[in-house]
């Protein structure tokens, strides 16, 4: 009862003064959709860098072999034997160039892919007409092609690409599959890839031997242990560590995740110090609001209005204040998170979590900037409050 | 109905003591319509705040109701302010925010009473001052009279025991004033204590006691009738 009192006398001394009111919340409605805006962006840009990057493949390690010394490239029986290694799920080596593909009077660039048929789960390429790279192909050296969805696209356009041929060097391959669409990744697009069978790739290269494998190990767990011993091998057979590489895909995430969650804290800690100095601005506010009223808080006394009756009334209404500039804020927040992903196509994720601290922070921000002016004002002598002019 | 002993009322302005009030000695009993007179600066208004328990004695004991008051938290003396005693100010003092209603159900807001029977005895007591009419009228939308009426039913909405009057009739025309002043009496008949200042004798020739106070000190005091 009391403390609905409170609150109908707070809110009635906030729409005493409505324009005041509005601009004192201005500055937690400014922090507090500064808050959601910015994690929004940056979470859902972390999301967009993850989703990129577990896009090429789950538990994905990719060798390459930059020099070759004087020992040579890698043979395919050497990379298959990976496959018996403790932890090794797939294997896929890749010998790749660009080419020029031709259907009819069509012509698209395309990367020629020569792998084998682990390829499709290992960098998670998935058929989605016909079918994919089997070991027979490559083993008999079919002139088969499985096209990304871009070349299918482009070469034939509405007409189904399967079992026609397209030229490769002024080489036909029969066209097997056409894979799924993936946009955008990194380290190009499967969508403009030509994938063929490694050995009829081989001819596309000058030398042979092949300079990329991708490994898939089984789970996250088994990561470490597979880089481990494909680097025991590389360092064997090249010796020097320049001349090759292993590229951990998990690792690259975890550096990925931990770059931007520190990015979102360090975001939204700057828009948490904008709610501080909307904190301010209410304390401010609240304080030449307790000097103006002195007389009616002298008036309320004199009539029986206890200390904490006073107290209330005007922490209820530096509360009232911040709490509606955390709803306006989170509302305006959200709206142009919205507005900056339609029009930028920059990618946004709202934490539920992170508006609801933002709200409560505000709130928090209004108590604690208002105990001080309401206490000022609760603390008054009621016989100076009622002389003051 | 009060009492006061030896009180005295000193304030402290920089090196310079000002003795309001010099030793007081005084006895109210319930039912009486007393005026209290004197020059300005005589110490009147101290008085009447150290009767309504708006402050407290520099020295000296006061009973009100049988009650010590000096010795009283701020909350305590808040709460018999609310309970036994009913304001009224040369000034008005209404909150200029609320409307007529609104200021005469104040003091039952910080009484704790839910807000129908509040509202009921806040409509009686307009009605008493013959302002049913203006319920909803802010402070500022009422002429001098009728907001002193206000001031008056928000004085006696609680029904308290002892009603004060600070010069009510100060800042008004002589009709209002007289009206003012029959409100008052009507309230000395029904029961009320009445404890008035003023500095006009017509007036004061109304009360059955008059008390005249000089450089803080009662230089007499007759009951007539
Ligand atoms: N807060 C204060 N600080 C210092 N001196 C004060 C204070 N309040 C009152 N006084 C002094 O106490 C004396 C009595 O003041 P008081 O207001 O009681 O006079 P009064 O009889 O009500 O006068 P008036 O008829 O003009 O209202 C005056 O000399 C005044 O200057
Ligand atoms: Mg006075």
């Amino acid at each position: 009862m009391e403390f609905w009192q409170a609150i109908r006398l707070g809110i009635s001394g906030i729409m005493g003064n409505k324009l005041r009111s509005f601009l004192t919340m201005l500055g937690v409605i400014l922090g507090v959709s500064a808050v959601i805006i910015l994690v929004a962006l940056a979470e859902g840009s972390t999301q967009q860098v993850s989703e990129r990057i577990q896009s090429m493949g789950s538990n994905l390690l990719s060798v390459s072999i930059r020099g070759r010394g004087n020992t040579g490239y890698l043979s395919y029986e050497e990379v298959l034997k990976w496959e018996a290694y403790e932890g090794v799920s797939k294997v896929a080596p890749s010998i790749s160039t660009q080419v020029q593909a031709k259907f009819g009077n069509k012509t698209k660039d395309v990367n020629i892919e020569g792998t084998n048929h682990s390829y499709h789960e290992v960098r998670n390429t998935h058929v989605v007409m016909g079918r994919g790279l089997t070991p027979i192909d490559v083993e008999f050296r079919e002139k088969v092609a499985v096209i990304g969805a871009n070349v299918a696209k482009e070469l034939f356009g509405e007409f189904t690409p399967l079992g026609e041929h397209i030229k490769l060097r002024g080489i036909n391959y029969r066209v097997i599959g056409v894979l799924e669409s993936k946009g955008s990744t990194i380290g190009g697009s499967s969508d403009d890839a030509v994938l063929i069978p490694l050995t009829s790739a081989e001819r596309f290269v000058g030398t042979r031997g092949i300079r990329r494998v991708y490994v898939q190990a089984e789970n996250p767990e088994t990561v470490d242990q597979v880089v481990a011993k494909l680097t025991e091998f590389l360092t064997d057979k090249y010796k020097d560590p320049d001349n090759f590489s292993v590229f951990n895909q998990t690792e690259m995430l975890q550096t990925v995740n931990q770059v931007t969650s520190m990015l979102t804290v360090m975001l939204g800690g700057i828009a948490g110090i904008a709610l501080l100095v909307g904190g301010i601005g209410i304390m401010n506010i609240m304080l030449v609001t307790v000097t103006e009223r002195t007389r009616e808080i002298g008036i309320r006394k004199a009539i029986g209005a206890k200390k904490r009756h006073i107290l209330y009334q005007f922490l209820v209404e530096a509360v009232v204040i911040s709490a509606l500039g955390g709803v306006i804020g989170i509302f305006l927040g959200v709206g142009i998170a919205k507005l900056i992903s339609v029009f930028t196509s920059i990618a946004i994720k709202f934490s539920l979590p992170v508006i609801f601290i933002a709200f409560f922070f505000a709130v928090l921000v209004g108590i604690v900037f208002g105990v001080y002016p309401a206490n000022k004002a609760a603390r008054l002598n009621p016989i100076e409050a009622l002389r003051y002019e | 109905m009060l009492k006061m002993s030896n009180i005295s009322k000193i304030y402290q302005t920089g090196a310079v003591e000002v003795i309001a009030l010099n030793k007081i000695n005084l006895t109210v009993e319930e039912g009486e319509f007393v005026a209290i007179v004197g020059p300005s600066g005589s110490g009147k208004s101290t008085l009447m705040n150290l009767i309504g328990c708006l402050d407290i004695p520099t020295q000296g004991e006061y009973w009100l109701d049988g009650q010590e008051v000096s010795k009283l938290s701020d909350d305590e003396l808040a709460d018999i302010r609310n309970l036994k005693i009913g304001f009224i100010f040369q000034g008005f003092n209404l909150l200029h925010k609320l409307s007529a209603l609104e200021n005469v159900e104040l003091p039952l807001i910080y009484r704790g009473m839910n807000a129908k029977e509040r509202q009921e005895r806040a409509l009686r007591a307009l009605a008493k001052v013959g302002l049913e009419h203006r319920l909803h009228h802010k402070p500022s939308e009422l002429s001098g009279g009728q907001q002193q009426r206000v001031a008056i039913a928000r004085a006696l909405a609680g029904d308290p025991p002892l009603i004060l009057a600070d010069e009510p009739t100060g800042n008004l025309d002589s009709v209002s004033g007289k009206e003012v002043l029959a409100s008052l009496q009507e309230l000395n008949q029904q029961g009320h204590t009445i404890i008035l200042i003023t500095h006009d004798t017509q007036v004061a020739e109304r009360a059955r006691r008059i008390i005249r106070i000089q450089d803080g000190s009662i230089v007499s005091d007759e009951r007539m009738g």
